[in-house]
């Protein structure tokens, strides 16, 4: 029982960082209905762009987080505008292949910079550890932080796009560019600030990642943003909740997974789980249905 | 019948679109004065969507000058043209589906400064009392009219001095097109200049003070309201007869 809950508490924590991630691909596919693949790869760029301010510049945790934001909130918006918008009339296969490209770009990068020698993130966090059962069961600070971030995220988001001006016409951009631009929205504009937010969050995802699992390598980003997106797709794709709850339950059915049925499988089963959830319900968990009254 | 003072609100001067290849607009000339109700009619694909497109400017012009209120538009993109005082009512509607009537309005009021949002609000719950009662839900709960009528409130919400209003019969039972005319003729009385392209010429030329009609990409007949509903061509081709 004790061990099922640490397996339940470990799925939660990671599928936090899934959520984090997948919070990326779904905004960015709600609005510029494009699949960013080198989201993975900016999570990976935010991890080091931590490490180095911790290692290197001897910056407090917190501080090296806000850097890594920064720098990866800068990435996203300049990947956009120079790789993405040129092509918003292009055909979707362009862009997919673009976005591909850009993931290569910034893997090669990092191997250029930082070598292909896997670095050992640092601790990152310590508020202290939650023992539970006679410390049967150990609850670690990285896990009550992915948890608590996933939480604050998840609410701030919700608040921005249900209650701000801004966030609202990122909704109404979604729906109808078109439509938005004769509100006098700017298309373009709120498209970047939605690559800003995501990459932003990917920054966070990163450095919780890497606590959690302290190797760090190029292609670190890779498999977890495969994963997300995954999740992004699961809980329906371009719903901010269904990330939420896309993530979640990947992180859960990845840990239980690996735990009772194969360590090996436990990817594969993550997909499996995919597979059965789209034939039921092709839209996703909480997708919305294609076809709108008109 | 209102009379013609000064330069004209909005003026095209031979405006030629493309979609890849295919020209489609062939060389409009149109103006609309302050205060008149101004009609674009013809048939299905003749271009008077993509003629309102090109001025609200969600499409570009290939060749061509528009100039609204004397200075030129073209190329400014459309969401700078709603702050000089021009919205359009897209065909379809177009209302934002997931969002709730009031988001919807205050899109509508997006290049506005924020503390006069709440007025216009008010205007236009005023003015489509039923948008009031439904503020709450999601748009794309609402039936066709009010849709309608939540599309038009939107627009509302710039406070344009130019309503350029696509098809905003389509699809409506012969109540409700009452109905809306009846709106759009108060909106004019209010002092808010209006260019309608219909599909319903009977209609739009009851109401209107002149009309354009187009004939695949170029104006083929225009004049008064009265004359355009005289004109034999017409008749035959648009008001069966």
């Amino acid at each position: 029982m004790v061990s099922f809950l640490r397996f339940l508490i470990n799925g939660i924590s990671l599928g936090s960082v899934y959520a984090i991630i997948a919070l990326g691909y779904t905004m960015v596919y709600g609005i510029a209905k494009m699949l960013n693949f080198a989201h993975g790869d900016v999570i990976m760029v935010g991890a080091y762009i931590a490490f180095c301010a911790m290692q290197y510049l001897n910056l407090p945790p917190l501080l090296s987080v806000l850097c890594a934001m920064l720098v990866c909130t800068c990435l996203g918006v300049i990947i956009e505008g120079l790789a993405y918008r040129p092509l918003r009339q292009a055909p979707k296969l362009a862009v997919l292949i673009t976005a591909i490209g850009v993931s290569y770009f910034l893997q090669n990068t990092a191997l250029l910079i930082w070598s292909s020698n896997p670095k050992v993130f640092p601790s990152v966090f310590s508020v202290g550890q939650i023992k539970l059962f006679d410390g049967n069961l150990v609850i670690s600070s990285e896990t009550i932080l992915t948890i608590a971030a996933n939480i604050v995220i998840m609410v701030a988001l919700t608040l921005f796009t249900g209650r701000t001006k801004m966030g609202k016409a990122m909704r109404a951009v979604s729906e109808d560019k078109g439509a938005a631009e004769l509100m006098g929205i700017n298309v373009n504009r709120t498209i970047s600030l939605t690559f800003a937010i995501g990459s932003a969050l990917a920054a966070v995802a990163g450095v919780l990642l890497c606590s959690a699992y302290p190797t760090l390598q190029p292609t670190t980003g890779s498999m977890p943003g495969i994963k997300a997106f995954t999740a992004a797709v699961f809980g329906g794709i371009g719903s901010i909740p269904g990330a939420m709850i896309g993530g979640l339950l990947l992180g859960i059915i990845e840990i239980l997974g690996k735990a009772y049925i194969s360590t090996e499988l436990g990817d594969a089963l993550v997909f499996a789980v995919l597979i059965i959830v789209l034939l039921f319900k092709p839209a996703g968990l909480l997708g919305k249905p294609v076809n709108e009254k008109v | 019948m209102s009379e013609n003072v000064g330069t004209p609100l909005l003026k095209v001067e031979d405006i030629h679109v493309y979609y890849g290849s295919i020209h489609a607009i062939k060389g409009i000339s149109f103006e609309v004065n302050e205060g008149e109700i101004v009609t674009l009619i013809g048939a299905n694909g003749a271009g008077k969507s993509t003629t309102l497109n090109t001025v609200s400017g969600l499409l570009k012009p290939r060749m061509g000058m528009i100039s609204f209120k004397g200075e030129s538009i073209v190329g400014i993109g459309a969401n700078r043209i709603v702050g000089k005082g021009m919205a359009l009512c897209p065909e379809g509607r177009r209302v934002f589906q997931q969002m709730t009537v009031r988001e919807n309005l205050e899109m509508g009021g997006f290049s506005r400064p924020k503390e006069e949002i709440p007025a216009s609000l008010e205007d236009v719950f005023q003015r489509f009392p039923r948008l009031k009662e439904r503020e709450k839900q999601v748009a794309g709960t609402l039936s066709g009219g009010e849709q309608q009528m939540l599309a038009m409130g939107r627009a509302l919400m710039s406070k344009p001095k130019l309503l350029m209003l696509d098809e905003p019969s389509m699809g409506l039972a012969p109540i409700l097109v009452e109905q809306i005319f009846d709106i759009i003729k108060e909106l004019h009385a209010a002092g808010v200049t209006i260019l309608l392209v219909e599909q319903n010429a009977q209609m739009a030329l009851s109401i209107a003070d002149r009309a354009y009609v187009l004939g695949t990409g170029k104006i083929t007949i225009s004049g008064t309201a009265g004359d355009v509903l005289a004109d034999d061509r017409v008749r035959a081709a648009y008001l069966g007869g």
